[in-house]
C-alpha cells in the first residue's frame, strides 16, 4: 500500500516585499496572519487554511499560496 | 465577520479632517497627529500598530476602494515595490517637506508675505482664501496650515488615483510614513 501525502495550499508573504501594512492581518478569518515587530507579516502555518484572502487583499500583492506538504 | 473597533473608523476621522480644512485652514495643524502618532509607536513601541489599525487615511481608501468599488483591484506594477522606489518617494517627501518648513519660516521672518494657497501635487496652487479668517497667531503659523494642508490633500489625491488604478490599499505600498517606521521598526530590530 502506498502512503498518500495531503498537500495544502497556505499563504507564503514575501518577507523582503511585505511592507507591514496589516491589510492581510483584517481579513484572515482564522488571525493566522500577524505583523511581527512591524517588519513584516507572518503566516502561522498551522491556522492557515489557504483560503487566499490575504493573499487578494495585499496591495502590494507580495503573499502567494504554495502547495505544502501536511 | 468580525467585530468591529472602535479604530475601525478612524476613516470618518480622516474625513472630517480634509472637509475642516476646507472651512478653516488652520484645522490643518491637527495633521501633526497623523505625523508624530506613528513615529512615536514605532519608536517606543516597536510596531507598525499604527498603520495595521489607526490609520484613518489607509481606512478611507479601503472603503472607497473596496465597499464602495472605486478601484479596479489590480496588480501594483513591480516598481511601485521597489525598495528604490519606495525610499527615493520617501526621499523626495521628506525634500517637499523642509521646503514647506522653509516657506513657513520666511513667512514668520517676516521676508516673505502669507500665501493663502493650496499647493496640489507639488505644482498646481489653488485659491483657498476662503478658509482663512485671520489667527491669533502670526501669519506664519496660518502658512504652516495651509502648507501641511496642501501635503495632506496632495497625499490623498496621488492614494486616491492609485487606489481607482491599483488595489484599495495601494497608497500604503508606498506611504512615506509606512515606509519610515517600518525603518525605524527594522532598525530598532536589527535589521537593516
Amino acid at each position: 500500500m502506498g502512503t498518500t501525502t495531503k498537500k495544502r495550499r497556505k499563504a507564503v508573504v514575501s518577507q523582503a516585499e511585505c511592507v507591514a501594512c496589516g491589510c492581510c492581518v483584517k481579513v484572515c478569518p482564522l488571525a493566522a496572519i500577524q505583523v511581527v515587530k512591524g517588519i513584516a507579516a507572518q503566516v502561522d502555518r498551522e491556522k492557515c487554511v489557504g483560503c487566499g484572502r490575504c493573499a487578494r487583499e495585499c496591495p502590494a500583492t507580495v503573499i502567494t499560496l504554495e502547495e505544502a506538504a501536511v | 465577520m468580525k467585530q468591529k473597533k472602535w479604530y475601525d473608523f478612524m476613516w470618518i476621522v480622516s474625513l472630517t479632517y480634509l472637509i475642516l480644512g476646507f472651512f478653516n485652514i488652520l484645522f490643518a495643524w491637527l495633521g501633526l497627529l497623523c505625523f508624530f502618532i506613528p513615529l512615536l509607536i514605532s519608536i517606543i513601541g516597536g510596531s507598525k500598530a499604527y498603520c495595521n489599525r489607526y490609520c484613518g487615511r489607509g481606512q478611507l481608501f479601503g472603503v472607497l476602494g473596496g465597499r464602495f468599488g472605486l478601484s479596479r483591484k489590480k496588480d501594483v506594477p513591480k516598481w511601485m515595490k521597489s525598495k528604490a522606489f519606495r525610499y527615493g518617494f520617501l526621499i523626495f517627501f521628506f525634500i517637499m517637506f523642509f521646503q514647506m518648513l522653509w516657506n513657513t519660516y520666511l513667512v514668520f521672518a517676516g521676508a516673505q508675505d502669507l500665501r493663502q494657497v493650496v499647493t496640489l501635487l507639488w505644482t498646481f496652487k489653488l485659491p483657498w482664501q476662503w478658509a482663512y479668517h485671520g489667527t491669533l497667531f502670526h501669519a506664519g503659523a496660518a502658512q504652516f496650515a495651509f502648507g501641511f494642508y496642501s501635503v495632506m490633500l496632495t497625499s490623498t489625491v496621488l492614494g486616491m488615483i492609485t487606489m481607482v488604478l491599483f488595489k484599495p490599499r495601494s497608497w500604503c505600498v508606498y506611504c512615506p510614513m509606512g515606509t519610515m517606521t517600518q525603518l525605524i521598526c527594522r532598525a530598532r530590530n536589527g535589521k537593516l
